[in-house]
């Protein structure tokens, strides 16, 4: 029953969040479209479905995952846990933190494997390009993507460095991929950067930020707090166009391979019938003489 | 007769198709209980703490995430398609981007990531001395820095839609918002720059995303000449770069 109630209330805020862009879309479809919704009701069916689905999802999220993963952030990050039994850090080595790095990558891949906003893209993708690219391989692209910058951005905040270094960086890299990688992918590699960071995501990653930001001696948890989605939402963008060009170059060796296979045989074939209308002219003579 | 027993294969694949989607929300859901499962005993070395409350919650999720992707598809995909392809017909490019402007917007503004994270950047500032420490200037510096990026968001719909309708290469017009955010973290105060930083991630939300692309998709395949996988995609891109030159230009001003 208490669950109920809480399913209630969660239910509530989501179409508190969703009542602008439903108002939206319903003034310009009635103002200046002026035509009806095709197919209104299974759209209103779809709409209620995706409120119902959002609301359990934050539910089960608020009672199961962001406890645990914040607590697991936090215990990861502590004193203790670092350097073990002593209460206060005293001169930490960035390598001290490994479990942390590692936790970082792992929570970053996992929680974006489940980010709803996430899938609606990758599913979207596989259907326009008709199937040119594969959903699921779109998705753990942009896993590996997030949980390394992830990764990095913990590190970062460890050794205090300034973030806009690693931002400038980034950008570099992503400038000279997108000259480089298969133009189909660019749009798509540039949207994964915002779609990766959203319900799942932001909360968990945050919590490990504070964290970090909060025992290391010299940090502030609300500057070096901040700064760790911006990885998130970078990495995976060069992690995209990295696949796309993988995936060509693949493409490309295999074409290489099998041309030159082909050539192989031809050659073989060439040489047979070479050997075999030697064979034949010698008989030829022998039939001569 | 004929009809109930068509009823019922039909009810039957409905059943199936859900299932089917429940079987995958699991898997997209493995990934995370593997690792939690993992860090806690193997590493932290701790019993799970009230594992009741956890398989709820878990089952919820995977509830959730299948009723999400259903409706998804049920839903918010047609509806962002038939808006774009209505448009379209329409041919007022004026409306479409008193559209787009408003989708963008309006979903940022009352965007729950960002509230939380624009009270967050009020509390650094007071911390900081960069606003008097008043919760009204608290308050008004958060609503500001809720605008500025809710009118960042709107504009990059825009700038993405027309970019769809011209056909403009997308990556000229991220490069220059990339040489646009350098030289704004350059000259911007260096308090700021975290927050800029951040709230590009924070802005797109659950609900906008499929909407945005499906738009911007729709949009694409409505326009001769348009490749929706070239053109389609890209109006996120968009979304989460302006905000960050609109924040750093809101500190420029405040300070």
């Amino acid at each position: 029953m208490d669950l109920f109630l809480e399913f209630l209330v969660t239910l509530q805020e989501t179409v508190v969040d969703v009542l602008p862009i439903l108002s939206i879309i319903l003034g310009f479809q009635l103002l200046v479209i002026r035509k009806p919704i095709p197919h209104i009701k299974q759209v209103g069916f779809g709409f209620v479905y995706v409120l119902i689905g959002l609301a359990l999802f934050l539910l089960g999220l608020e009672k199961a995952l962001f406890p645990l993963g914040k607590m697991m952030a936090e215990q990861l990050t502590a004193p203790e846990f670092i350097q073990a039994g002593e209460q206060v850090l005293t001169n930490i080595h960035w390598s001290d933190y490994k479990w942390v790095y590692i936790f970082a990558a792992a929570i970053g891949f996992s929680t974006t494997i489940a980010e709803p906003s996430l899938i609606a893209v990758a599913i979207k993708a596989e259907e326009v390009s008709g199937g040119a690219i594969n959903a699921n391989s779109l998705r753990i692209s942009v896993a590996i993507g997030v949980a390394l910058g992830i990764a990095l951005g913990s590190y970062r905040i460890v050794v205090g460095h300034p973030i806009h270094y690693y931002i400038i960086a980034g950008y570099v890299v992503v400038v000279i991929q997108t000259f480089y990688c298969p133009k189909l992918i660019v749009p798509l590699a540039y949207d994964s950067g915002g779609v990766t960071t959203s319900t799942v995501t932001v909360p968990l990653v945050a919590a490990l930020g504070l964290g970090l930001a909060s025992t290391i001696p010299g940090r502030s948890p609300l500057i070096d707090g901040f700064g760790l989605i911006a990885f998130a939402s970078l990495f995976p963008i060069i992690a995209v166009m990295a696949y796309a060009q993988l995936t060509e170059a693949k493409a490309h060796s295999a074409e290489q391979k099998a041309e030159k296979r082909n050539r192989i045989k031809i050659d073989k074939r060439n040489l047979k019938q070479k050997q075999q209308g030697s064979l034949k002219e010698s008989s030829k003579d022998k039939l001569n003489r | 007769m004929l009809c109930n027993l068509s009823y019922d294969i039909f009810m039957n694949h409905q059943f199936l198709v859900f299932l089917k989607a429940l079987l995958g929300s699991c898997k997209d859901l493995l990934p995370i209980i593997l690792v939690i499962a993992f860090f806690q005993f193997a590493v932290l070395q701790q019993p799970m703490p009230n594992i009741g409350d956890i398989l709820i919650g878990l089952a919820l999720v995977v509830l959730g995430l299948t009723f999400f992707i259903y409706g998804l598809e049920m839903g918010l995909f047609p509806i962002g398609e038939s808006m774009a392809q209505a448009f379209a017909k329409k041919g007022s490019i004026s409306w479409l981007l008193t559209f787009a402007f408003c989708l963008g917007f309006g979903t940022t503004v009352a965007e729950p990531s960002l509230i939380a994270v624009a009270e967050e950047a009020a509390i650094v500032a007071a911390s900081g001395g960069i606003i008097s420490d008043t919760i009204e200037s608290q308050l008004s510096y958060a609503d500001g820095l809720r605008f500025t990026v809710a009118f960042a968001v709107g504009l990059a719909i825009v700038i993405g839609v027309l970019r769809i309708i011209r056909g403009w290469p997308i990556q000229y017009l991220i490069l220059g918002g990339y040489v646009l955010v350098v030289l704004m973290t350059i000259i911007a105060p260096s308090w700021i720059i975290g927050i800029a930083y951040d709230s590009g991630g924070v802005t797109t939300s659950t609900i906008t995303v499929p909407l945005v692309t499906a738009l911007g998709v729709g949009l694409a395949s409505a326009i001769k000449g348009r490749n929706p996988m070239i053109d389609g995609f890209g109006l996120i891109a968009f979304a989460s770069l302006t905000p960050m030159i609109f924040v750093m230009i809101y500190g420029m001003v405040i300070s």
